[in-house]
């Protein structure tokens, strides 16, 4: 079977000489919620801009579902659905009249694209809207008229791109519920996002790319055991005026009720709760200082820098 | 018809469709004004100041200049209409949608120009109705006029699809209508016949193109031109075909578009 996205030795230099991709290989298989990761200018938006024909590489190769980019970009295209991270419809036109438009791109005859743009519209919150210039929506409207016009065409793989920026948190979780069934109904999903909160409960896979080049390519579970320090935020009931004594548990206070402490993948936290007990601190809540991902990440990020400073 | 045609010409339909929808909607801008220009012209030059020139090549003023007119509208509203629509994809990035979608460079290119052919051909129907109130119009070659009508229309809207590639800015769109355009629209025998030129500018005015499409047009009219009918159609035919295939070279290497 195809995977749903091989890329081989991909290289972008752009005219200014600046080489934004320096020979990337990355498969995603049919099915999958891929997290597409990295820092700003690490080169998603470029790896995103080639694979929807946005953006001229410069070498490698590209297929979607088997379908190569240099030799039939028409059938790549017809699989794929980009929701790009900048607003890019007609601000003139109506919601609705974008999506039977962009239907209409994609050959489907127009009976069809209206009941799809119902559709969408519908699962989307949007259909009261559907009249509406699309200057006039919010900017949670607007990202989810962008996903909708995405999935016009039914594509069988779907690339978001940051998809969640500057959206509310409600708005974020439906969008999170509605992604996550359209990838259980057999939509392959790439995702490229700054909330790695977002990656870690969707995605089941993962890539890093740093500086034009993945750094890792793994699963979100084999990635995550890498991780073999948490630093935890324990809220106190009673105030301490100094940190407890926690033998093999780096620990601090942030302030008389909070406590910050460094626990390793092979301590577990039983024997730092029973430590706390015999010292008589109460302990309301526990929860970890920043994402695990996010330790990862930045970790990573800037072992690759070190690398690079080499 | 197989899949991938039907869908190109879904496609197509698609775009030609939101392109007249685009200078429908926006009617006071696209259709009014040329209208109201034209009626000035007719008043002013026709009534007016027509009166004292006389006959030229044996027609009034005013049914000489009726053709020229008509044929400005075209070159003016194919052209614009192009270049705005484009541009303005461009500019708002909705070119996108069409980039990533399967639509070939073929169905993009033809879907504006029909845009525009269709805005310059709406134009110039509304002149030639306003015309009727201040002279009487019989064609003299139905054919001539037709051909000599789509053909102009079709090389300025490909010249507008030009100039929205090149185009950085809307400036950029304004430069060539001004300071191109419109000199050679009114020294291409809008407003007088070139035998009332010195010889020397006789010849110089035949290496405007406007001079030729403005004069095959008068000839469908009037029957009557400063030029070989023939060698002018031929022209256009040739100058169509060559703007297409550099415009579909423009589409195919994404200037102005891809990175």
């Amino acid at each position: 079977m195809n995977p749903a996205l091989s890329i081989r030795n991909l290289t972008k230099i752009y005219g200014n000489g600046f080489q934004a991709l320096k020979g990337i290989d990355l498969d995603v298989a049919e099915g999958d919620f891929f997290a597409l990761l990295g820092p700003n200018g690490a080169g998603k938006s470029t790896t995103i801009g080639i694979l929807s024909t946005l953006v001229n590489k410069s070498g490698g190769t590209v297929q979607v579902f088997g379908n190569d980019l240099d030799r039939d970009p028409a059938a790549l295209k017809r699989c794929l659905g980009v929701v790009p991270q900048e607003f890019n419809f007609n601000q003139f036109e109506k919601a609705f009249d974008i999506l039977v438009t962009q239907a209409g791109y994609y050959g489907i005859p127009a009976r069809i694209a209206k009941a799809r743009a119902e559709q969408y519209l519908n699962q989307l919150g949007l259909w009261d809207k559907r009249d509406v210039p699309s200057r006039m929506l919010s900017g949670g409207m607007k990202r989810r008229l962008m996903i909708a016009r995405a999935l016009i065409h039914q594509p069988r793989l779907l690339i978001l791109d940051e998809p969640t920026a500057g959206v509310d948190i409600e708005l974020r979780r439906s969008m999170w519920s509605f992604l996550t069934d359209l990838n259980r109904q057999g939509i392959t999903i790439i995702l490229t996002t700054h909330y790695l909160e977002e990656a870690e409960q969707l995605c089941r896979n993962i890539g890093i790319i740093d500086h034009g080049q993945i750094v890792k390519n793994t699963s979100m579970r084999e990635l995550l055991k890498q991780l073999h320090v948490e630093t935890f935020l324990l809220d106190l009931k009673e105030s301490q005026l100094v940190p407890p004594e926690l033998g093999a548990y780096p620990a601090r206070l942030v302030d008389h009720h909070t406590l910050e402490v460094q626990v390793e993948k092979s301590q577990g936290v039983t024997e730092l709760f029973r430590l706390l007990a015999l010292q008589g601190i109460e302990v309301l809540s526990l929860r970890n200082k920043t994402n695990r991902l996010e330790e990862l990440f930045v970790s990573l990020v800037e072992n690759n820098l070190a690398k690079e400073a080499k | 018809m197989n899949a991938e045609l039907r869908a190109n010409l879904v496609a197509l339909n698609t775009i030609v469709y939101r392109e007249i929808r685009r200078f429908m909607r926006i009617w006071p801008q696209t259709l009014l004004p040329p209208a109201i220009t034209m009626v000035l012209y007719f008043v002013i030059f026709g009534r007016l100041i027509g009166q004292r020139i006389g006959e030229m090549d044996g027609f009034t003023y005013m049914e000489y200049i009726v053709p020229g007119l008509i044929m400005m509208s075209v070159i003016t509203n194919a052209y614009s209409n192009v270049v705005s629509s484009f541009f303005g994809t461009k500019f708002h990035r909705s070119i996108e949608e069409l980039l990533v979608s399967p639509v070939s460079p073929h169905v993009i290119l033809t879907g504006f120009a029909l845009g525009g052919i269709a805005r310059g051909l709406a134009v110039a129907i509304i002149v030639t109705l306003l015309s009727m109130f201040f002279t009487q119009l019989q064609v003299h070659h139905i054919g001539v006029t037709v051909i000599v009508m789509v053909l102009t229309a079709t090389i300025f809207a490909f010249g507008g699809f030009i100039n929205a590639v090149y185009a950085r800015n809307f400036d950029d769109i304004s430069i060539v209508p001004t300071f191109i355009l419109t000199p050679l629209t009114y020294l291409g025998g809008v407003f007088y016949s070139i035998h009332l030129l010195p010889d020397v500018w006789q010849t110089v005015s035949l290496a405007n193109p406007i001079l030729h499409m403005v004069n095959a047009f008068r000839y469908g009219i009037l029957g009557v031109s400063d030029i070989s009918i023939g060698t002018a159609i031929g022209f256009m035919a040739i100058a169509a075909v060559l703007l297409y295939l550099f415009c579909i070279r423009l589409l195919k290497s994404g200037r102005g578009m891809r990175q």
